[in-house]
């Protein structure tokens, strides 16, 4: 067999990459001869439960304010500024922490936006922001990404707690209730038209409509 | 001897003095009951008024004050919320009074295009009001109340 070998010359790597897909799907294909019909479907079950376990495991555990404050990035910056709003320390003690706004909620907008943070671990490995003069110098960037994002979907995570059929304007201020009815119940505008700043500081606000 | 014990009188006196002083309950309107020497309990924070509705000015250049909540507004170099309402340009949509034309004038009186940057932090003058009794009475009465008084039923 060796004489064979030796004449025969080697195939390409992408030709020898290529055979053994081939053979993959054709074992693939094949039914299985040594494992029975019940050992293959719990074996799929149980890795299934511990691969989708797994997953949403991951997924939850990065939506945490925890997770969000372990870098310095947050911690140092937006999460400071947060601490003194009302969405942090309010009279009934319901906190919005930083997935609440700054995920969405729903399944595949979530994983959708899950997807779109690589971009930002990229950021983090790579000290995008790693000092506050950076992230002074972004901040505009940032937010006006933010802004686009709660423009895009109508304000979806404002909504997710606060909803206009809920609300109640004869319990607000006479000048909350007015700017309510007259632009949000007619759905002029968007929560975050107004309420730009509520979470975080504001960055330099010259170009941005409605600001000086 | 009796030089003694006047000194030693004297002693005991402005010792006792200074303990009566200083146990003494001054109820005064802004301290309240509590001692001289001790630091009372804070009093509780007071909402502030929210009606939206303008307060009548108690001197004619008396910078007007706030009637709404300011809660969380931010007034820095970056940005000035009030602004977001009261500019020229927003006034229109969100019905709040203009910022006054004499804001917009610089030191030397030139008229600028826009708010002048030494009038530009607004809570300087313009304060919002806590709802509370003031602790304090006051008997200050207006400019129109004096000439009255001077001159009733004269015109002004």
């Amino acid at each position: 067999m060796s004489e064979v070998d030796s004449k025969v010359p080697r195939p390409g790597l992408l030709k020898r990459i290529w055979s053994f897909l081939i053979e993959l799907i054709d074992v693939l294909m094949r039914p299985s001869t040594v494992f029975s019909l019940g050992v293959l479907v719990l074996a799929g079950f149980v890795a299934g439960i511990i691969f989708w376990g797994g997953f949403n495991t991951g997924l939850e555990v990065t939506n945490t304010e925890k997770f969000c404050t372990s870098c310095h990035e947050m911690r140092d910056n937006v999460f400071q500024e947060l601490k003194s709003t009302i969405h942090f320390t309010n009279r009934s003690g319901v906190r919005a922490t930083c997935p609440d706004c700054h995920v969405p909620h729903n399944w595949t907008d979530k994983i959708a936006r899950k997807m779109q943070a690589s971009q930002e671990v990229w950021g983090k490995l790579f000290g995008y922001i790693d000092t506050r003069e950076k992230f002074v110098d972004k901040r505009l960037e940032l937010a006006l990404h933010e802004w686009a994002r709660f423009k895009a979907n109508d304000s979806l995570e404002c909504r997710n707690c606060h909803s206009a059929d809920s609300m109640d304007i004869t319990k607000q201020s006479p000048r909350a209730a007015v700017a309510h009815q007259r632009f949000l119940f007619t759905g002029e505008k968007t929560c975050i038209d107004c309420h730009k700043g509520i979470a975080h500081h504001l960055p330099d606000m010259r170009g941005v409509p409605g600001w000086q | 001897m009796i030089r003694k014990l006047a000194i030693v009188l004297l002693t005991v006196g402005i010792a006792g003095g200074i303990g009566t002083l200083a146990a003494q309950t001054l109820s005064s309107g802004l301290r309240g009951p509590a001692p001289l020497n001790e630091e009372g309990p804070a009093p509780p924070m007071t909402p502030m008024r929210n009606s939206a509705e303008k307060e009548v000015r108690n001197y004619p250049e008396q910078p007007p004050v706030i009637p709404h909540s300011i809660d969380g507004y931010q007034i820095d170099l970056r940005s000035n919320k009030c602004l977001s309402c009261h500019a020229r340009a927003r006034t229109g949509e969100s019905q709040a009074p203009m910022v006054s034309i004499t804001h917009f004038m610089d030191r030397d009186g030139q008229f600028l295009a826009s708010v002048s940057p030494r009038r530009y932090f607004c809570t300087e003058c313009h304060v919002p009001q806590s709802v509370t009794d003031p602790p304090v009475s006051n008997d200050f009465v207006d400019v129109d109340t004096l000439l009255d008084r001077a001159t009733p039923g004269g015109k002004r």
